[in-house]
């Protein structure tokens, strides 16, 4: 059964991807930063994660888009979450009823991607002749990990940088039985 | 024609709305969590733009590029820190004032 009906869009189907990840990343983005109930914007943040691990897929980048997933939605995304749980008789505190610094900030906003669309559009960048295929780049990431001669230093640095924050988080998180 | 062929141009322009509607987050809220969506909403902007331009610049020399993507993870081992302290400072501002708006942690203002 063909859906005759319907114009040849096969050949568009890449751009058809961009366009519906990149309008939801958008979007999720614009509701997690002004929905009115902080879970909402929780989830839209979770929404705009997933699309931006999509744009990473549409650019070949495979490990980092999974990365994304993992450390984004697995591990940021529940922190926030639980401390949006821990903290939820503060509910009335979003800043929502203050009407002049939220009509500040948006036009701040929409000032700056303005700013910025114009110099995205004046500008010319060097682009290559033919597309070609993405090739996957996890073997090439993780050698650069493990190679000393490149970036094993700031890797293991980067470790002792998180052990160091996790410990002090829960150091600094643990309930004061004293006072 | 509707659907434009996709280049970079298309990718940097989501990475500014993102960051705009970081930026918004960042300005507008009062609750610290909330702040925190905004942050992690500029973060991801700023990723987005570095795997784009370290695909283009792929494309362009015809081999595998992945010193933006490196970056990007190092990016993402800073945001989790980052999310961890933030969020065990705001538990802890919680269990002595509970209350988390911004706005009146104003104890170190002269």
């Amino acid at each position: 059964m063909s859906l005759a009906f319907l114009p040849d869009l096969s050949g568009l189907i890449p751009e058809l991807i961009f366009y519906g990840l990149a309008a939801m990343t958008v979007l999720a983005a614009i509701g997690a930063a002004v929905a009115p109930k902080i879970v909402h914007a929780a989830f839209g943040l979770m929404a705009a994660f997933f699309g931006v691990a999509g744009l990473y897929a549409m650019l070949g980048a495979d490990f980092v888009a999974f990365s994304q997933i993992i450390v984004y939605v697995g591990g940021i995304l529940v922190l926030l979450v639980f401390g949006v749980l821990l903290t939820a008789r503060t509910e009335a505190s979003l800043g929502l009823e203050r009407p002049l610094r939220r009509a500040f900030a948006l036009t701040t906003g929409a000032v700056l991607f303005f700013v910025l669309a114009i110099a995205i559009d004046s500008t010319t960048f060097p682009a290559a002749t033919e597309a070609s295929e993405p090739l996957p780049t996890t073997s090439a990431i993780g050698h650069a990990f493990l190679d000393p001669e490149k970036m094993l230093i700031p890797f293991e640095v980067a470790s002792v940088l998180l052990l160091a924050a996790l410990i002090g988080a829960a150091y600094l998180a643990r309930r004061r039985r004293s006072s | 024609m509707l659907l434009a062929a996709v280049g970079l141009n298309h990718y940097l322009l989501v990475g500014a709305a993102l960051f705009c509607a970081g930026l918004v987050a960042v300005m507008s809220r009062r609750n610290a969590v909330a702040i925190l969506i905004g942050i992690e909403l500029m973060l991801n902007a700023a990723n987005i733009n570095l795997v784009a331009f370290d695909h283009f610049r792929a494309q362009i020399d015809g081999q595998p590029v992945i010193d933006g993507q490196l970056f990007v993870l190092f990016v993402l081992v800073i945001a989790a820190a980052e999310a961890a302290v933030a969020l065990a400072l705001i538990l802890n501002v919680f269990d002595t004032r509970d209350r988390i708006d911004v706005d009146e942690l104003d104890t170190l203002k002269g």
